[in-house]
C-alpha cells in the first residue's frame, strides 16, 4: 500500500511528464517501469533508504534551482572519443574506432531487434529488488534519450560523455562490454539544474569496464544518478567518481557479481563546503564464487557540509571465497560538518573474507606541522593532506595518466576553494 | 645564528613546565650537540624552535640571525632558514615524496620573493642529492615516508634538508633506529652540508653519531636546562660514565 502523501507526490511528479512516443521494445520497457513506479511511489522522507537524505528536491514536480553555475570540460587534455549531449540533442562522433559502437537510445528503440532490449530497464529492475529505486524507475519510464554503447574489443581511447544543460533532464545510458572487450567511459558536465541519470552496464565474461566521472565543481545542482552493473565471470568494473557538486547529490551504485572470479571496484572522492549534501548509496551483491569487491568512499567536508554513505555487501548463499572490502571515511575540516554512515554486511556463505570500516576524523595536526615545518603554508599543507586522504579512492583509476589528470584537477579545485 | 635566552616553556593544556631557562647560542659554521637523558626536554626545545602547537613560552627569547622567531608561523621559520629533522618523520600517504619536496622548495622560494625552480632543474638537483644518500628513484616517487624503514625515513629527512638548504639545522635523534651503514650515510649527508654560513644543533643520546659528525660544542641537558657545556670530550665522558656522574656533579 502506498501511503497517501506518497501517492500525491507521485501523481504530482508524473503529471509533469509524458512517456516518450515510439512504442516497440523500448516503449514496453517504459510502460513496465511506469507500472513498477506506480506500485511503490516516489521516495519520501519516511523511507528508511532516504533516512539521511531528504529526497524532496529530487521528487518535486519541478527543479528548485533555475540557473546552475557551469564549469569547463574537466577532462580537457585527455584524448577522447567525445559524445555531447546538450539542448540541441546528442552529437555522436563522425567515426568510431574498431570495437566500438555508439548510437542514441532513440535510434536503438526504432530497431525491432536490438541487444539493448535485454538490458534497458532490466538491470534497473533487477537492482530495484529488494530495495525499490523509484527515481531510477522514473528515469527508465520517461528518459527520452541517452547513449547505447557496445564494446566488442579493446577500445584504446576513452569514450567521453559530456552532458551540459540547465534544465531537468533524464538520461539513460546502456553499455554492453562483450567478452574480451575493454572500454573506458568518462563522464562530465552540468547535466542540468536537476539531473537524473541512469547507467546500466553489462560486462560479459572476461570484459573490462572503467567508468570515471567528474561531478562539479559547480555549485547549485540537484543530481541523482544510478549505476547498475551486471558482472560476468572474470569480468572487471572499476568506477570512480570525483564530486564537488552542490547542493545535493545522490549517487547510487548497484552491482551484481553473477559469474565466478568477477571483480567490481566502486570509489568516490567527494569534497564540499557549506550547502553541500553528498550521498553515496551502494549495494554490491556477490552471487558467484571467488569474486572480489571494493568500495572506497572518502568525503572531505567543511563549513556545515553533509556527507552520507550507505553501503552494503550482500553475499548470497553459495558465493564462497568472496573477498569483500568496504571503507567509508570522512575528513571533517570543522565542527559544523557531519558524516552519516551506514555500513552493512549481510552474509549467507561460510567461506568468505569481508571487511568494512567507517571513520570520521580531523586533519592530523602532526602531519600538518610536519608539512608546515618544511615551509608549506597552512592552506597548501591542508590541501596536501586532503589529497592524501582522498588518494585511496583515486587509486581505483588504474591508468596513470587519467589518475594524474584527476589528481591535478582536484588539486586545482582545492587551491581555488 | 641561533640565540636562545632564558627560555621557559610549559605545555599549553597542562600545568607542566618543561623547559626551565634554556640558554644556548649556536654560531654560524658550528656544530653544537645536545645530549641528555630521556625526558629532559630536548625534543621540546626543537619543537618550540620550529613552532609546533601545544607549547607556551612563558619567558625568554629565541632569535635566528637576530630575528625573533617565536612569533612566527612554522612555515615562516622554515623560509627564514630553520629546519628540523624529526625524531619520528611523518608518513603522508598519497603524496609523492618528490611532489612534496618540490612544493616545499617552491613555497620557501616564494616566501623569500624568489622565482620557482623549474621542474627540470629540480629533478637534476634532487637526483644528485638523492644519489649521495642512496635514495633511489622508487623512494622518490613513493608517498612521503610510507613503507620506509627507520633508516630510509632518516635519510629522507636529510634529503629534505639538502634540498631546502636551511641555515640552521636541528637534528632530533637522527641516529635512533639507524644501523652502522645508515648512520654513515646520514652523517656523510650532514657533513656535506657543513658550511661557514650554516649551523647545526644535533640532539642525540649517544656518542656514536658524534664520531661521524664532529661537534664543536657539547651541551648536556637535564630537567629542562642546559646543565653543562664543554668540548667534544664531554660526549666521551657521557659515553664512559653515563649521565649519573655528570648530573651528580651539577647537583
Ligand atoms: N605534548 C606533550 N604532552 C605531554 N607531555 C609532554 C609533551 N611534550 C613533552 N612532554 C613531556 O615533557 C618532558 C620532556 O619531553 P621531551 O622534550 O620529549 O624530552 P626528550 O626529547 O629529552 O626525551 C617529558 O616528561 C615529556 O613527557
Ligand atoms: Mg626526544
Amino acid at each position: 500500500m502506498v501511503a497517501e502523501a506518497k501517492m500525491t507526490a507521485t501523481e504530482d511528479r508524473l503529471a509533469t511528464l509524458t512517456v516518450p512516443a515510439g512504442g516497440g521494445w523500448l516503449g514496453r520497457a517504459r510502460e513496465d517501469a511506469l507500472a513498477r513506479l506506480k506500485a511503490v511511489g516516489m521516495p519520501g522522507r519516511r523511507d528508511e533508504y532516504w533516512r539521511y537524505t531528504d529526497p524532496t528536491a529530487l521528487v518535486a514536480p519541478s527543479p528548485a534551482i533555475s540557473t546552475p553555475t557551469s564549469d569547463g570540460d574537466p577532462w580537457e587534455g585527455i584524448d577522447t572519443i567525445t559524445v555531447t549531449i546538450d539542448a540541441a540533442g546528442i552529437t555522436l562522433p563522425d567515426t568510431l574506432p574498431d570495437g566500438l559502437e555508439i548510437s542514441t537510445l532513440a535510434q536503438a528503440g526504432e530497431a525491432d531487434i536490438h541487444w539493448a532490449r535485454d538490458l534497458y530497464g532490466v538491470l534497473e529492475a533487477a537492482g530495484s529488488r529488494p530495495v525499490a529505486r523509484p527515481l531510477a524507475m522514473l528515469n527508465t519510464a520517461f528518459a527520452a534519450d541517452g547513449l547505447v554503447i557496445r564494446a566488442t574489443g579493446p577500445v584504446a581511447k576513452p569514450v567521453h560523455i559530456r552532458t551540459t544543460g540547465t534544465g531537468d533532464p533524464l538520461h539513460h545510458h546502456v553499455v554492453r562490454v562483450e567478452s574480451g572487450a575493454e572500454v573506458t567511459i568518462l563522464k562530465s558536465g552540468t547535466a542540468g539544474a536537476r539531473a537524473n541519470t541512469v547507467t546500466e552496464i553489462d560486462v560479459a565474461d572476461g570484459g573490462i569496464c572503467h567508468h570515471f566521472r567528474i561531478q562539479g565543481p559547480d555549485h547549485g545542482r540537484h543530481v541523482n544518478t544510478h549505476l547498475f552493473a551486471r558482472m560476468g565471470a572474470s569480468s572487471l568494473l572499476k568506477s570512480f567518481t570525483l564530486s564537488a557538486n552542490g547542493e545535493l547529490t545522490r549517487n547510487e551504485a548497484v552491482i551484481e557479481l553473477l559469474g565466478d572470479e568477477g571483480a567490481a571496484h566502486i570509489a568516490c572522492a567527494a569534497f564540499g563546503k557549506g550547502d553541500f549534501h553528498h550521498d553515496d548509496t551502494v549495494w554490491v551483491t556477490h552471487d558467484a564464487e571467488d569474486c572480489e569487491s571494493r568500495q572506497v568512499f572518502k568525503k572531505v567536508l567543511r563549513d556545515g557540509a553533509t556527507g552520507v554513505f550507505q553501503g552494503k555487501i550482500l553475499v548470497k548463499d553459495g558465493a564462497q571465497k568472496t573477498d569483500g572490502y568496504q571503507i567509508s571515511q570522512s575528513l571533517l575540516l570543522d565542527d559544523d560538518s557531519v558524516f552519516l554512515a551506514k555500513p552493512e554486511l549481510e552474509i549467507y556463505a561460510d567461506d568468505v573474507a569481508c571487511s568494512h570500516g567507517s571513520t570520521t576524523g580531523a586533519i592530523d595536526e602532526t602531519a600538518l606541522f610536519y608539512l608546515r615545518s618544511r615551509g608549506v603554508p597552512q592552506k597548501d599543507a591542508t590541501d596536501l593532506l586532503v589529497l592524501s586522504f582522498l588518494a585511496e579512492a583515486l587509486e581505483e583509476i588504474g591508468d596513470d595518466a587519467l589518475r594524474e589528470h584527476v589528481s591535478d584537477r582536484l588539486a586545482d579545485w582545492l587551491r581555488h576553494h | 645564528m641561533l640565540e636562545i635566552k632564558n627560555l621557559h616553556v610549559k605545555l599549553e593544556d597542562e600545568d607542566k613546565q618543561i623547559l626551565k631557562g634554556v640558554d644556548l647560542t649556536v654560531e654560524a659554521g658550528k656544530v653544537h650537540a645536545i645530549m641528555g637523558p630521556n625526558g629532559s626536554g630536548k625534543s621540546t626545545l626543537s619543537y618550540v624552535m620550529s613552532g609546533r602547537d601545544g607549547y607556551e613560552v612563558t619567558d625568554g627569547a629565541a632569535t635566528l640571525e637576530g630575528e625573533d622567531i617565536l612569533e612566527m608561523e612554522p612555515e615562516e621559520r622554515a623560509a627564514a632558514g630553520l629546519f628540523l629533522a624529526f625524531q619520528y618523520p611523518v608518513e603522508i600517504p598519497g603524496v609523492g615524496n618528490m611532489t612534496f619536496l618540490r612544493t616545499a622548495v617552491n613555497a620557501q622560494r616564494k616566501a623569500r620573493g624568489e622565482a620557482e625552480i623549474s621542474a627540470g632543474d629540480f629533478l637534476k638537483v634532487i637526483r644528485e642529492k638523492a644519489k649521495m644518500l642512496k635514495i633511489d628513484a622508487d623512494m622518490l616517487k613513493r608517498p612521503v615516508n610510507v613503507g620506509f624503514s627507520g633508516g630510509e625515513k632518516k635519510r629522507n629527512e636529510i634529503l629534505q634538508m639538502a634540498m631546502l638548504e636551511p641555515k640552521m639545522c636541528i637534528l632530533d635523534e637522527t641516529d635512533s633506529g639507524l644501523d652502522v651503514d645508515a648512520m654513515k650515510l646520514v652523517s656523510e649527508g650532514v657533513n656535506a652540508l657543513r658550511d661557514a654560513g650554516r649551523a647545526f644543533l644535533v640532539i642525540t643520546h649517544y656518542q656514536r653519531l658524534l664520531d661521524h659528525i664532529k661537534p664543536d660544542v657539547v651541551h648536556i641537558m637535564a630537567g629542562g636546562r642546559i646543565v653543562k657545556t664543554g668540548g667534544p670530550e664531554l660526549a666521551l665522558e657521557v659515553e664512559r660514565n653515563g649521565y649519573g656522574d655528570l648530573l651528580g656533579e651539577v647537583a
